[in-house]
């Protein structure tokens, strides 16, 4: 019964994440294919929760923070990109 | 049905409940007419949907192996505050780079404070 409710779960991460892929490919702007990144590592922190419990394990639960880390810099400096054209900015004139 | 049995059903109805809060969110940002409306889909309902499901794995493990994870509890708090900070980043993002609104949305309150 557990199991079946965890796979459930877990199918329906993965149907999430391909929903998002699919914003990201077909997105008209560049900001839309970055909401979409950002859901899609959202979703994937998730699904290695449900993945842990799936396989009784705690060895996974570093990956949750790391991931949600990775996906907050990466966010952060494409926003920056996309509002400003460069990432690291260069000090010409001080 | 002892209580510890009760609790992991409790915690995987909750992973199940943020599973499909993370497909409603996913519906919602592919039928969204703009990125703004979308980033309200994408920050709001997919934190719920992560909430409950990182709460949903903690209260599973604290049930069947009586292991209380820091680091899930210290996940939780990050997604909570990094989330709408990045939606609000990437929105300002958007509008500093002229993205247009929808076709279907009236007003545009923050026209006149960029225009000088």
């Amino acid at each position: 019964m557990i199991n079946t409710l965890l796979t459930i779960a877990l199918s329906l991460f993965i149907l999430a994440i391909i929903l998002a892929l699919y914003r990201i490919i077909r997105g008209p702007s560049m900001p839309d294919r970055v909401v979409a990144l950002d859901m899609i590592g959202v979703n994937l922190i998730s699904g290695v929760a449900v993945f842990s419990v799936v396989l009784h394990t705690h060895a996974f639960l570093e990956v949750i923070l790391i991931v949600g880390i990775l996906a907050f810099i990466s966010t952060l400096a494409l926003a920056r990109f996309v509002e400003r054209g460069d990432i690291v900015e260069h000090k010409h004139n001080r | 049905m002892s209580i510890n049995t009760i609790a992991e059903y409790f915690g995987v109805v909750l992973i199940l409940i943020g599973s499909i809060m993370a497909v409603i969110s996913a519906i919602g940002i592919l039928r969204l007419p703009d990125v703004y409306t979308r980033s309200h889909a994408a920050t709001k309902s997919s934190t719920l949907a992560v909430l409950l499901s990182l709460s949903g794995t903690f209260i599973y493990f604290w049930a069947s192996e009586n292991f209380i994870s820091v680091r899930l509890l210290l996940g939780i708090t990050f997604v909570f505050l990094t989330a709408p900070v990045s939606g609000h980043l990437i929105t300002r993002a958007a509008y500093r780079s002229n993205v247009k609104l929808a076709d279907s949305s009236t007003e545009d309150a923050l026209e006149e404070l960029f225009k000088k």
